[in-house]
Parts: C-alpha cells; sequence; structure tokens
C-alpha cells in the first residue's frame, strides 16, 4: 500500500472504531484512535499474516498489551478480512465473540489474549523466544501505553528480551502522553521512555506515530537491527481524527452519545473525503 | 515401622522431567532463579538449550511460557508455590487460565514443610487460588511415584494444570506394580467402616499411618488419596460418605478453599455428611525444622490420630 491508500484506510478503521465503541455504549475510544495508523500499517503493510490462515505457525505475531484498545485492533481486522465489519457493531454486547478486551479463543487474528495491563510483552517474547528455538523467521509485536510501561512487568521483560537478543521483537510503545487520571507525567511519569528501553538493551527509534513516513522508517529500521530488540517510541494525538477527542483526557475510556458520533463521523468522512482529492 | 524409602516430590519434578524431555522436543522448562531448589537443575545439565532461566521475574516467567505455548512448545514453569501461585496469580488467571493455553505450573516448596524459611515462604492457600481459575486442573501428588506419574499425565493433558510438590523428603508409598495415575481419579489406600480419612499431598503417608494407630483403638478408617483437587473425584468422595458417614479431610493447606472446602462442597450439595477440616487453622505458619512444624500443627500421623480419636469417642 501507498502512503494515500494506508491514510485511506486508516480512516476506515477510525470509522470502525468510533462506530463500535457508539454501538456498544462503553469502552476505549482515545487510545485506539491514537494508535491508529500503526494498527494500519502493522495490518496492511508491514505484518506477513494471511486472514485466511490465521493460525499459520509461520505468521508474524502482534500482541495488544494495551487491551482496552481493542477496538482498534478489531477494526483494523475487520478491514483486512478476518471477520465481517458489520461484526464491529457487536462489540461488548452479551454473546458477541468481540469481547471488550481481545480474546484469542474467539476473535480469527488475534495471537494472545490481553487486557491486564502490563503483560503482553512477556507474552510477546514467549514468542519470539519460540521463533529463535525453532529457527523460525517471523517477527513479533507488541503495542503498550504508555501509561501502561508503569507497571513493572514491562520492563521484567523488557530485561529477558534485551538479554536474549531478541532482535525479532519489536515493542512500540504510543507515547499519547494521557493516562485514566491525566497527563503521564502528572500522574507517574515513565520519562524519559526511550533513555528507559536504552538501557534495557533495546535499540530506540523516536518517531511521530501518526505520519505513514515516519512509521514505515522505523518498522524498516526495527527489521534490520540485528542482535537487540528495538523499542518504537510513537508520539501520537490520543483521539486522533475526531475533533473533541483530540488530546482529551476524558475521552479515554467513554463512548460517544448520539450527537457526539455524528460529529465524530462527519469528522472522519471530510477527512476520508480530502484524502480522495488528492 | 521399618525404614521406606523417602523422596522430596521436587527431586520427582526434576527427574521426571528429564525422562520426559527424552521423549518431547516441545516440552520446555523455565525457572526464576531456583534451578537447584526446585530441582529443574537436572533437566538444565540434560537440555541446556531447553531450559530458560529468567531470573527473579516470575510474572514474566508465566507470560513468557504463555508466549511459548502459543508456538507449540508445552512449557513446565518451576518456582516456589508462594511465587507460582501467590506472586504470579493474575498472571496465570490472566494469560494462561483465560485463554486455557497449554502450560504446566510446578509449583516446589508448598505448605509448611518449607520448614526454617518459615511463613513468608509457606504457601498454605495456593490450592484455592489456583482452585478457583476455572479449567485450571490442581495436583498435589502423595509421593515419588505420583508425583513422577502427575508430571507425565500434565504433559499429555491439553490445558493448563497446578502441580503441587514439596521440598521434605516424604515415604514411598505408591510403588507397587498395579499403580496407575489417572487426573481426577482419587485411590482408596485402607478400607474401613467408621470413617474415611481423605487425605492428599504429604499428609496422606501420615493418615494412612493414623489409620493404623486408630484401629489398635478400635476405629476402622478407611483412607482415600485424593492427588487431584480439580476435578475432584466426586463418585469417589459421595462414595465413601454413603459408606462410612464421617469425613475427615487432611491437608498442608489451609482449611480454607482447599481440599476440605473441595470435599465439603461436594458433600453438602450431594451427600450431607459430617467433616472435619484438618489443615492449617487460618493462621500463617513459622520457622523450624519441617517435620517439627507438622507436628506442631497437628499434620503429622499422631495430631491426625489425636485429632480423629477425639471427634470420634
Amino acid at each position: 500500500m501507498n502512503k494515500l491508500e494506508l491514510q485511506k484506510t486508516a480512516v476506515e478503521v477510525r470509522k470502525g472504531i468510533v462506530e463500535g465503541v457508539h454501538a456498544a455504549k462503553a469502552g476505549h475510544p482515545g487510545g485506539s484512535l491514537s494508535a491508529a495508523d500503526i494498527f494500519t500499517y502493522l495490518y496492511f503493510e508491514e505484518m506477513n499474516i494471511d486472514p485466511k490462515n490465521p493460525k499459520d505457525p509461520d505468521r508474524d505475531r502482534f500482541v495488544l498489551s494495551k487491551g482496552h484498545t481493542a477496538p482498534g485492533l478489531y477494526s483494523a481486522l475487520a478491514h483486512r478480512g478476518y471477520f465481517p465489519v458489520e461484526d464491529l457493531l457487536t462489540l461488548r454486547h452479551t454473546g458477541s465473540y468481540l469481547q471488550g478486551h481481545p480474546d484469542m479463543k474467539h476473535i480469527p487474528g488475534v495471537d494472545m489474549s490481553s487486557g491486564s495491563l502490563g503483560q503482553g510483552v512477556s507474552a510477546a517474547c514467549g514468542m519470539a523466544l519460540a521463533g529463535k528455538l525453532n529457527k523460525k523467521d517471523y517477527r513479533v509485536y507488541a503495542l503498550c501505553g504508555d501509561g501502561e510501561i508503569q507497571e513493572g512487568q514491562i520492563w521484567e521483560a523488557a530485561m529477558f528480551a534485551g538479554f536474549r537478543k531478541l532482535d525479532n521483537l519489536c515493542v512500540i510503545v504510543d507515547n499519547n502522553n494521557l493516562q485514566i487520571d491525566g497527563a503521564i507525567d502528572e500522574v507517574c511519569s515513565p520519562y524519559p521512555i526511550d533513555k528507559k528501553f536504552e538501557a534495557f538493551n533495546f535499540h530506540v527509534i523516536n518517531i511521530n506515530g501518526n505520519d505513514f513516513d515516519e512509521i514505515k522508517a522505523a518498522f524498516d529500521e526495527a527489521k534490520a537491527t540485528k542482535g537487540m530488540p528495538t523499542a518504537i517510541i510513537a508520539h501520537t494525538l490520543k483521539g486522533k481524527g475526531v475533533s473533541f477527542m483530540e488530546n482529551a483526557v476524558g475521552w479515554h475510556g467513554k463512548a460517544p452519545n448520539d450527537e457526539e458520533f455524528a460529529i465524530a463521523m462527519e469528522d472522519l468522512r471530510k477527512a476520508g473525503e480530502a484524502l480522495c482529492q488528492k | 515401622m521399618s525404614e521406606v524409602k523417602k523422596v522430596a516430590t521436587r527431586d520427582s519434578y526434576g527427574n521426571a522431567l528429564v525422562e520426559l524431555g527424552k521423549e518431547h522436543e516441545n516440552l520446555i522448562v523455565l525457572d526464576a532463579d531456583l534451578a537447584a531448589a526446585t530441582k529443574t537443575g537436572v533437566f538444565k545439565k540434560e537440555f541446556p538449550e531447553r531450559h530458560i532461566d529468567c531470573g527473579i521475574a516470575e510474572a514474566n516467567m508465566t507470560g513468557i511460557a504463555a508466549g511459548l505455548s502459543t508456538c507449540g512448545f508445552v512449557p513446565f514453569v518451576s518456582t516456589f508455590a508462594m511465587f507460582a501461585a501467590g506472586r504470579s496469580f493474575e498472571q496465570v488467571r490472566n494469560s494462561i487460565g483465560y485463554p486455557h493455553l497449554n502450560v504446566k505450573i510446578g509449583a516446589t516448596h508448598a505448605g509448611i514443610s518449607v520448614g526454617e524459611d518459615g511463613a513468608s515462604h509457606q504457601c498454605n492457600e495456593d490450592i484455592a487460588l489456583m482452585r478457583a481459575i476455572p479449567g485450571m486442573v490442581v495436583i498435589n501428588p502423595s509421593d515419588d511415584v505420583e508425583a513422577k506419574a502427575a508430571v507425565k499425565a500434565a504433559y499429555e493433558h491439553e490445558g493448563p494444570v497446578y502441580l503441587r510438590f514439596g521440598r521434605l523428603a516424604v515415604p514411598v508409598i505408591n510403588d507397587r506394580p498395579d499403580y496407575k495415575f489417572e487426573i481426577g481419579k482419587g485411590v482408596e489406600l485402607r478400607d474401613g467402616k467408621d470413617c474415611t480419612i481423605i487425605a492428599t499431598g504429604l499428609c496422606v503417608s501420615e493418615a494412612l499411618e493414623a489409620a493404623e494407630k486408630l484401629a489398635v483403638d478400635g476405629i476402622d478408617a478407611q483412607v482415600i488419596n485424593i492427588h487431584t483437587i480439580k476435578p475432584l473425584d466426586e463418585e469417589l468422595v459421595i462414595a465413601a460418605a454413603k459408606k462410612t458417614g464421617r469425613i475427615f479431610t487432611v491437608e498442608e493447606h489451609s482449611v480454607i478453599g482447599g481440599l476440605g472446602a473441595a470435599v465439603s462442597e461436594c458433600l453438602s450439595e450431594n451427600c450431607p455428611t459430617k467433616v472435619t477440616r484438618i489443615g492449617m487453622n487460618d493462621v500463617f505458619g513459622e520457622s523450624g525444622p519441617a517435620k517439627e512444624l507438622l507436628h506442631k500443627y497437628k499434620l503429622d500421623a499422631d495430631g491426625i490420630y489425636e485429632r480423629i480419636a477425639a471427634e470420634m469417642k
């Protein structure tokens, strides 16, 4: 996909997020929207995957460590063809397979159940280690929140990955600077995030995580990096793409009402239209 | 009593892993800086490339095992019960239990028989914690023979299994040609008509000895070994309750949430019967030699005998 196609796809992924959370009357739009470009790049460009064969042992793997942003993952999976896009409207509904947080047992394309913060990078380390032991060349990606890295287990996993030189592992931190209680550097600052991962023997790349040129360059660099895992610190805008949700702490875990939903969809419609003029 | 062979079930664990590791290349062992104590060191010596020391980071080790299992490995996560079930409870629950991954947890140093390390390391709550996780199998073997058989059965079982082992060398009581281990199947070790002692882990051999003492007093006690606490052999427990009408449970674990609770829950619903739970009475342990502690907390043959004799008067 070229940059324009990726941008257009990201708009569709964002629409799926807003529609899903609106239909659920609950969920986490802010962090799903900030990471929407990363979800899009991973599932439409970067990862070696086949929606028709989601359990292929040689596939690349993705662990959504910040599992509450499942609407973003689900929307990317649906648009990539893992399951019908219409099903996004069943998000969080009783009896739906689209659980509030990723459930690998029931959702095609979900490589690891997650949701309780701090646990995903460990599972990703296990997958990356398995790849090394089995001499497979698949890659493993884990997406964390910047608030999530306050969890100690993230650093246990980082120590392991750095020590074991898991260069088939790429950890992405969605650094949108906001968590539930406020700005991350006002709640309990994890900064400097890049220096911390460097200290744990990661190759670290800082990027604008809402810019496809920078996203592409970072993932290419990560793939070319040997002998150590890579951490991409993706500086993003929480709520990106929906005017009233952008950089607003209140939109971490709240669904839009019908009026807000209409505005959000109009924002995204316009964004998509503008891209079509290009 | 003549001298019987004694083996700590943690040794059985290490030895069984070596034997299974020879047959199965997808068996992988994880440890958290305790390979010498959990006895996975013998596996490390034999298969260094399949022994992953995760350092003192049990939560991460649990998650790594989850990830490995999604790629076809059968990981045995090894550490003390306190850290396997206690510290890593939520990782076991969410990263292994919820997705029902094929991970085995080898928890050594369970109960007060840890001894001198004291209460901080004596886990008397692990069965309760693990039993509450949907889909988790919980096994507490009574001796060397059973522990080895349990490790093999755990490998062959598809899904998460919690295996509980001890530090103290305990008598080998199952060394007989017709011994057979089946997950979820209890074993009657002594027939009796007056009451039933249902025991698990190292308390099984103590219960057998207590039954002999009771026999001298004219109390004929049936003894049942429940090595699998979940799924519980309800059929055997109910049959025992119907037969003797009086149940005693014995475990090196809190009386809350363990074998005694499992048996009580089963019988109160299916065959209301008086059950006396012998175990740690909602207290922490303490430092001391294991045998002395088992005696002090009345979990050895003398303590079990005294309690049952008093209750049966």
